[in-house]
């Protein structure tokens, strides 16, 4: 019997990735500890209640909400913006151009616990530190060294940077990928138009690079809600919540505070975060098709 | 899949109307330096003295090169056992790697076959299951999955479970089965092949370029992979290496980053050659991803 074949991966997927879903839902409703045999008490919405009334949680979480949306709000045009530009610049031919787009590709197989470790170096403190030294000798001595990581003001868009380094040449691909899709006929017939340069990319490449497009905002805006890695290892959170993600929070809740109920309250809150918004995306991509 | 004509330029400077300007190889030259200058500080540095690695812009530009910083993280890891030993992380890492690959080829394309193939009821809710579930991310689940499976913890099986079966992959393999010319089983269930004989002889041998997408994206993400093995590991003995670097990373108040460096480096070393061996798959598997939509 051929349907024999579904079984193994229908029954991981229900049992690693449904489960956990609903899980988290009844989780999120009642007070656990890990490892103990202290009975489960249920608590309704209290820990749903703790996010946005509890005087002192609520502030976290809400800074922690409030980074994410920076983080999006930053990360996810410049990162678009620069990897459709790059996929631009690398779609031709030759020896150099084929050595760069490696080059901007190769930080994708460089672990995010990598990347941290070599910006946690170049983000060093003090005149010592690469970023410093550098911006020190193109100033001619105007640039005071930073703290970049210690600083409130600049560890979050510290952060940012290093994520845009690593995640660039990702999108460059699919970037590169959708211009290769665009029926070279396009552009002859704009030409024959006389249609200038800067109008073939506003009138072929990027009505072209919709879908692509539409694609890439939402993969980089997932990845901006779920972003942890980076700031667990280089900032914890820190200086003062200045660098909070919802997703450290929901670790550190879970995780470090034993605290699984509060944890998995923030994890449903994200789940519908990300659900929502890519029922959003379908909608805008039906919208091109009718 | 578009991914194998020429570029654009290419057509159209045939035809002599487009000619890379020296203005566009300025600005690659640009960020070929900014995108390059941190996998070369890495290398660069992993061979310097701890007071050269961090020294200004004088690290760029070594002096001298030593190999001590290699030599000192064999002389911790290779025997301690309150540490760990970094052949026990590399151990570690590509065991769970190896399983997590192999056994997702195996029981992905499996689903991804019989949801684009074959007919029976709930194969429509089954499919809709796939996609939802290729939206939640990891991260959204990692706090139940961690409460689950609490009584696995510090076991090599608990770090590749939860990945071997994945909605990405069943969902990729299904779109690739769907796109194949269904003439190419119909000889073989002629000659009386059931639906195993089939998959193995005659699917196999014609989807090798979704196998390689596959075993490459779920690579990149186990190997780097950080989270979970933090939340399910707290023995050195099944620490991966991207926690024993973590860890390097999150303890030292005054960093030795040589060190540091050249244990980055034996992280990133057999991922780096992978890449430099399969770039084509690596870029394909990846570009492939957009098609979808």
């Amino acid at each position: 019997m051929g349907l024999t074949m579904l079984i193994p991966g229908i029954v991981l997927i229900i049992v690693f990735m449904l489960i956990p879903f609903f899980f988290s839902i009844w989780l999120s409703m009642h007070v656990e500890i890990v490892g103990s045999t202290v009975p489960v008490r249920s608590v309704g919405w209290m820990f749903y209640r703790h996010l946005f009334s509890d005087p002192i949680f609520r502030g976290i979480f809400l800074k922690s909400l409030e980074n994410n949306g920076i983080f999006a709000l930053v990360v996810v045009p410049v990162q678009t913006g620069l990897a459709m530009f790059l996929a631009i610049l690398v779609n031709r031919h030759g020896a150099f151009v084929k050595f760069c787009r490696t080059t901007f590709f190769l930080p994708v197989v460089f672990p995010m616990v990598l990347t941290s470790l070599i910006w946690k170096a170049i983000l060093a403190p003090g005149p010592q530190g690469m970023l410093n030294a550098f911006l020190h000798a193109v100033t001619f001595g105007h640039f005071a060294p930073q703290y970049w990581l210690g600083n409130i003001h600049l560890a979050l868009p510290s952060i940012m940077l290093l994520s845009i380094w690593q995640g660039t040449g990702f999108q460059m691909v699919i970037f590169l990928a959708g211009l290769q899709g665009i029926p070279h006929t396009h552009y002859e017939a704009a030409l024959i138009d006389g249609a200038k340069k800067w109008h073939l990319f506003r009138d072929v490449t990027l009505p072209g690079l919709r879908n692509t497009t539409i694609f890439v905002v939402m993969v980089t805006t997932i990845f901006s809600l779920r972003v942890f890695d980076q700031i667990y290892l280089l900032t914890q959170g820190g200086p003062i919540n200045a660098t909070s993600s919802v997703m450290y929070l929901a670790v550190s809740q879970a995780y470090v505070a034993n605290n699984v109920g509060q944890g998995a309250a923030i994890s449903v809150v994200l789940c519908f975060v990300i659900l929502l918004m890519s029922l959003i995306q379908r909608q805008v991509l039906r919208e091109r098709v009718d | 899949m578009t991914t194998d004509n020429p570029p654009v330029a290419t057509r159209r400077r045939r035809r002599g109307v487009d000619r890379t300007p020296w203005g566009t190889y300025a600005l690659l030259a640009v960020f070929m330096v900014i995108f390059l200058f941190p996998v070369y500080y890495l290398f660069v540095g992993s061979f310097e003295s701890p007071s050269q690695t961090l020294d200004g812009l004088r690290a760029a530009i070594p002096s001298s090169l030593t190999l001590a910083n290699y030599h000192s993280l064999s002389q911790t890891f290779f025997s301690s056992t309150i540490t760990g030993s970094l052949r026990g992380f590399y151990t570690v890492s590509t065991l769970v790697s190896a399983l997590v690959v192999a056994g997702g080829l195996i029981v992905n394309s499996l689903a991804g076959y019989a949801l684009a193939r074959m007919q029976f009821r709930g194969r429509r809710f089954l499919l809709l299951l796939v996609i939802v579930l290729v939206i939640i991310p990891f991260e959204a689940i990692a706090v139940p999955l961690y409460y689950m499976l609490n009584g696995l913890r510090n076991t090599l099986i608990v770090q590749a479970l939860p990945f071997v079966g994945s909605a990405f992959s069943i969902y990729l393999f299904y779109t690739f089965f769907l796109n194949l010319p269904p003439q190419l089983e119909e000889a073989a269930r002629i000659d009386g092949a059931g639906p195993w004989r089939t998959f193995v002889q005659i699917i196999l041998p014609n989807a090798k370029p979704a196998f390689a997408s596959v075993a490459i994206l779920s690579f990149i993400q186990i190997w780097s992979s950080y989270l979970w093995p933090l939340m399910m590991t707290s023995q050195p003995n099944v620490y991966p290496l991207s926690i024993a670097i973590g860890n390097l990373i999150k303890q030292q108040s005054t960093p030795n980053y040589g060190e540091m460096f050249a244990f980055g480096v034996l992280l990133v070393v057999p991922m780096a050659v992978f890449f430099v061996v399969f770039q084509r798959w690596f870029i394909r598997s990846v570009a492939s991803l957009g098609v979808k939509g």
